[in-house]
């Protein structure tokens, strides 16, 4: 919920918030032309630092060199390959953290066991692990998507297990003395109310999976964005580079948005203050 | 006007409601603490009993053992002459913090209870609207809660425990974190609804005012240990109106309420010895 409904609810209690306050609405117009006079302002900048001698590549070169690798195919190709590693990487980590978070939150003897080992390997960077992964695995697809897996499975469990055990006990309370048994209390109050904890894991987690990604990339690919970075790093090939760290923020930022979105649809519910 | 006495409270029907020296301790940190020190109650059939009494006298403590979300530590509560062994469908029971699922709307929390019990969906929709449109929520059946007033959300949670028609209702101090006008509005449509389809309550609150205004009879609680201090028959008849609130027996019973509340530690409590202290 953005602070706009907040000021929306808040203001006409009782009464369901279907329009904006305008200054919601101005406000949130002055926020957006300020993010394009910025970011504008900023490849301005970046523009005069390049000119100016910097041993940086202009706007227009990194430009060219985007249209040139979407011409030959190469950067679809990239992005395919580190999005399908991102993907399965992160998509395996979630389900499996969900159940096992579940698990560690709703039974004492599960979270006896489990708790030791996510507390120490989460501890561990992912990253930590490729050369052990690349060893037991070897340098294909294996270990780039365990890496991620890890990434994505740490930051899920953790917070989904903490959705379960911050359910309010009021709640459960209310639930019980409407007849619901311990089944019933699972599946229609802890699992909606760890919903939030969850998505927030999620979110980490995809960022986790991500800068993880590009750095497994660096070390043992044969395509992928990272391998495309360091190949250009042989090179001095900056412009390649710009287009790789560009590429990487919009995909980034993109499925955040994505992430954002389904946790505003699944979890508007939360009263905020 | 003397308060009744213990086991044959109003006629001679069996206790819908009997608590038999309960005890209840809680050992916080080696220390034992008890929160309840062998409390006995009956409450007759459709009997509208208020519990009143300063923090920490174990009224909550009494009510969560009512609702079964509580073991008694020694003694037994009884409700229909069985003992009390975990929630069940006959005792609804109103939170003060409303409790409602924040992710469901008015109407869904209503049919949450009428799921449990299997009902079909068109049957829960029927009964759940008659209970939406009694609290007056009607036009807010398909809102979350985070759109309702405070006052709105304890009218959705009295809809909820009244629809999966339970004979006792149990309210623990349901109205204290609403504003005062809200307050007597609800008290009304309470004893509105209470006059309508008779059940028994058992409603805790720290208002003396409330307790009064509301009840058959008040009982007094007192703290370290939690035990009841004073038993008072409230002889207003039904319906309580506004202007009985200003009549001089109520003013009178509300401020022999008072004294037993306050003065329970510097020995005015209410003009004799409050006659059923537990031993």
């Amino acid at each position: 919920m953005t602070a706009t409904q907040a000021i929306a609810t808040s203001g006409l209690p009782g009464a369901p918030a279907k329009k904006m306050p305008k200054a919601g609405v101005k406000n949130r117009k002055l926020l957006l032309t300020l993010n394009v006079v910025s970011v504008v302002a900023g490849i301005l900048l970046w523009w005069a630092l390049s000119l100016a001698g910097f041993r940086l590549p202009t706007p227009v070169a990194v430009v060219e060199r985007a249209g040139e690798l979407i011409a030959s195919g190469t950067l679809l190709t990239d992005i395919s390959a580190s999005l399908t590693r991102v993907l399965i990487g992160f998509a395996l980590g979630t389900l499996v953290a969900i159940p096992v978070g579940f698990l560690m939150g709703w039974y004492t003897v599960a979270r006896g066991i489990i708790e030791p080992w996510v507390q120490f390997f989460r501890t561990i960077p992912p990253l930590a692990i490729i050369p052990l992964a690349i060893v037991l695995m070897g340098i294909g697809e294996e270990p780039k998507i365990f890496v991620i897996f890890l990434a994505a499975f740490f930051a899920c469990v953790i917070s989904t297990f903490q959705g379960v055990v911050n359910v309010d006990r009021t709640l459960i309370n209310a639930a019980r003395v409407l007849g619901s048994k311990d089944g019933g209390i699972f599946i229609r109050v802890v699992v909606p109310a760890s919903t939030p904890f969850i998505l927030v894991g999620m979110r980490v987690g995809l960022g986790a999976s991500w800068s993880t990604l590009v750095a497994a990339e660096l070390i043992a690919a044969q395509q992928g964005l990272g391998f495309r970075m360091q190949q250009a790093q042989i090179y001095y090939d900056l412009p390649t580079i710009f287009v790789g760290l560009i590429t990487i923020g919009i995909l980034g930022l993109l499925m955040d948005r994505i992430l954002l979105f389904a946790e505003r649809k699944l979890t508007g519910w939360q009263e905020r203050r | 006007m003397t308060a009744s006495p213990l086991v044959t409270p109003r006629g001679t029907d069996p206790a819908r409601i009997s608590v038999q020296g309960v005890t209840k301790t809680f050992d916080l940190s080696g220390d034992e603490f008890i929160a309840l020190d062998n409390v006995s109650l009956d409450v007759a059939d459709n009997e509208f009993v208020t519990v009143v009494g300063p923090s920490g006298c174990g009224k909550s403590t009494l009510m969560n053992i009512l609702a079964g979300l509580d073991d008694p530590t020694s003694g037994q509560a009884l409700v229909n002459g069985k003992a009390v062994s975990g929630p069940g469908p006959e005792r609804g029971v109103i939170f003060q913090q409303y409790a409602l699922f924040p992710w469901l709307s008015v109407r869904k929390n209503v049919e949450f209870g009428l799921k449990t019990a299997g009902l079909g969906a068109k049957e829960r929709r029927e009964k759940a609207e008659h209970f939406i449109e009694m609290v007056g929520l009607s036009q807010f059946a398909d809102a979350l809660p985070k759109m309702l007033s405070g006052g709105m959300k304890q009218r959705c949670a009295i809809a909820r425990a009244y629809a999966v028609d339970p004979t006792i209702l149990l309210m623990d101090e349901p109205f204290g974190a609403l504003d005062a006008l809200t307050r007597v509005k609800l008290q009304e449509q309470l004893l509105d609804t209470w006059s309508q389809e008779k059940r028994t309550v058992v409603f805790i609150t720290h208002d003396v005012d409330e307790a009064v205004f509301l009840a058959n009879r008040v009982v007094v609680m007192a703290a370290r240990p939690g035990r009841i201090f004073d038993v008072i028959d409230v002889d207003l008849p039904y319906p309580r109106t506004e202007d009985m609130r200003l009549s001089p027996e109520f003013t009178a019973l509300r401020n022999r309420v008072w004294h037993s509340v306050y003065h329970q530690n510097t020995g005015t409590a209410a003009e004799s010895t409050p006659s059923t202290q537990t031993a």
